[in-house]
């Protein structure tokens, strides 16, 4: 029955996105609304559009599953993916909205020279999307199999075809929409089943707290850190990833050129940071629910001690378990509209960074008529949503979760750097922002693969060659060091000519004049 | 017409300072809390294992909790003070 009612809230989601996407295609004429909705969003609107690129299947599903297995953990994570959001207020986003127009290149192409800059902004981009990309796909065809019955590769290509059209007819209106819509379904569905386990504890978090604590097998455990981070150096390293990482994001840092201003930006910064700070308690309280309602319920348990369907499935088995039917249907039409809309907001990212920064400024030296340059860019939305999905049907059933945490710390290790050093650094020169950001690439996919997930998990070795799960403590560092040490060492001509150029660059991110 | 500014200018100086404080001493604060956070569980994750008097909250949950309130109350503050003053001295510029 449950399949039902996620079908009819599934199918309306659909059919008014894409009513949506049908207005904003009339209006989807020019580069402006393309790639930043005309600049008329407002900040409250972009603050939920923001929350809602960020707040993905991944953080619902799978951080209220992580705290169901470990409870306190899952707040580790929580708190990580939360930590970036302030800080990006408070350094970035007005200076990032002052500085760019549609991509965050445009923002460090100002002063460093156009064609390098970009080529390394375009790396940047294409592997954190590409990667994210992959993991929303399999998770997506997984997600749907278990909860519609419908083949993995029939989900995948949904997902795909529908993601193609709102982002090439619709662009970033769509996109916008599409987003905010789900924002608000999700931190709904989170409120009401955060609210009705709370309602059955008498709003008391201590009660909640006890009893999942009498009930899980890890018993008070699950009260404080546990065997998740055990060492300092994946403590600290997972921090910084997570934290540099969110500030480096390329589909998020797009969405801060859809706002009329600086002070809407920093509205909209200040918002998301509100919303996504409250949807993690959200979850924590979600995932203490499922510990309680969840455990020992053949209906919910495998045999082996596991959640049926895998683990991130405890916030739906919950509201099953809570709601009946009707609201398992709304929850799981959720998680299905959520994937949609992340993949959406990843290949817009995607194909702005191939349309604007490669086609026009590497190269066509900036010299592309608009129409021209929005058709190359509708293209490669085409070209990588089916990317997406062959990518997807290839990796199923395969560990992709790593994934994610390899594009927070791409994000970290080489677009976070550059921005920052360009708006902050005088003495940063070309040639060190595209040597540092290319090692800060390298190091940060090379200790993957030679990490303990990669190397021995998927790979079969017997011991990891590079010990710790999360590379970004090693590879922004580095990134960092080469960034400086290579702007330094660089005398030539041309990189003092551009430092010229800072001055300028530094009045226009404050007042942007 | 665009009035030029250059380094010169005491307007555009003052803001500069202003929200340089305001941008890196509120960075500074959250990174303290959550560095501290962070490390206490790398080296000493004992520390968040006590029980708060008598309940179920550990200091583990309430610092966690605490992260989370703090920053979206920081960014409250921030905006706040930067609408009211930063934003005064761009008027002025």
């Amino acid at each position: 029955m449950s399949n039902f009612y996620a079908s009819i809230v599934f199918l309306t989601f659909v059919f008014i996105t894409l009513v949506i996407t049908f207005f904003a295609s009339k209006k989807t004429k020019s580069k402006d609304s393309f790639y930043a909705a005309g600049g008329k969003i407002s900040g409250f609107q972009n603050g939920l559009a923001i929350a809602g690129d960020y707040m993905s299947a991944a953080s619902f599903l799978g951080i209220s599953g992580l705290v169901f297995y470990s409870g306190f953990d899952g707040l580790i994570y929580s708190i990580g993916f939360l930590v970036g959001w302030p800080i990006i207020l408070f350094i970035l986003a007005e200076k990032l909205k002052n500085l760019g127009k549609y991509t965050f290149a445009d923002a460090t192409s100002i002063r460093l020279e156009p064609k390098k800059t970009r080529i390394i902004a375009v790396f940047g981009t294409l592997t954190t999307v590409l990667l994210y990309l992959i993991a929303q796909m399999v998770g997506a065809g997984g997600l749907i199999q278990t909860l519609f019955g419908l083949p993995y590769d029939f989900a995948v290509w949904v997902v795909g075809i529908l993601m193609i059209l709102y982002v090439s007819f619709g662009g970033m209106i769509a996109t916008t929409w599409v987003q905010i819509i789900k924002a608000i379904l999700l931190l709904l569905g989170a409120s009401i089943l955060a609210f009705l386990v709370l309602k059955n504890y008498e709003f008391s978090l201590n009660n909640i707290f006890s009893t999942a604590s009498e009930i899980h097998s890890s018993g008070n455990n699950i009260l404080f850190p546990g065997q998740l981070i055990s060492d300092p150096v994946s403590a600290i390293s997972l921090g910084i990833a997570l934290i540099f990482g969110t500030a480096g994001l390329p589909h998020i840092l797009m969405r801060f050129f859809t706002v009329p201003n600086a002070r809407s930006a920093r509205i909209s910064a200040a918002y998301a940071t509100g919303f996504i700070g409250y949807f993690y308690i959200l979850t924590f309280i979600i995932g203490f629910g499922a510990i309680i309602l969840l455990t020992g319920s053949q209906d919910y348990i495998g045999s082996s001690g596991n959640l049926i369907g895998s683990n991130n499935m405890a916030a739906i088995h919950l509201s099953h378990a809570i709601g009946g039917d009707v609201f398992l249907g709304f929850i799981s039409a959720v998680a299905f509209a959520t994937i949609l809309a992340v993949v959406s907001g990843l290949t817009l990212a995607g194909a702005s960074a191939i349309g604007h920064d490669l086609y026009v400024y590497v190269l066509n030296d900036g010299k592309v008529k608009e129409e021209k340059e929005i058709l190359v860019s509708k293209v490669s939305t085409i070209v990588l949503g089916v990317v997406a999905i062959f990518l997807g049907i290839s990796f199923e059933g395969q560990n992709v979760a790593f994934m994610v945490g390899l594009a927070f710390a791409i994000a970290a290790s080489v677009n976070f750097p550059i921005l920052i050093l360009t708006i902050t650094w005088k003495g940063l020169t070309t040639r060190g922002a595209f040597i540092g950001g290319f090692v800060g690439l390298l190091i940060a996919v090379l200790l993957v693969i030679l990490g303990p997930i990669v190397w021995v998990d998927i790979l079969g070795n017997e011991k990891a060659i590079f010990p710790y799960k999360y590379p970004a403590l090693f590879s922004v560092t580095m990134a960092f060091f080469f960034i400086i040490l290579v702007s330094k060492l660089d005398k030539s001509e041309k990189s003092n000519k551009r430092k010229k150029l800072f001055e300028k660059q530094f009045i226009k991110s404050y007042l942007n004049n | 017409m665009k009035k030029k500014i250059n380094f010169d200018n005491k307007d555009f100086n003052e803001l500069v300072k202003k929200q340089n404080f305001l941008s890196f001493s509120f960075t500074f604060l959250i990174l303290l809390i959550y560095f501290v956070f962070i490390i206490i569980i790398g080296f000493k994750p004992n520390i968040f294992s006590f029980f708060l008097n008598d309940s179920k909250f550990t200091i583990g949950i309430i610092y966690g909790f605490s992260i989370i309130v703090f920053s979206i109350f920081l960014t409250i503050i921030y905006v706040l003070l930067a609408n009211k003053i930063l934003d005064k001295i761009r008027e002025r510029i």
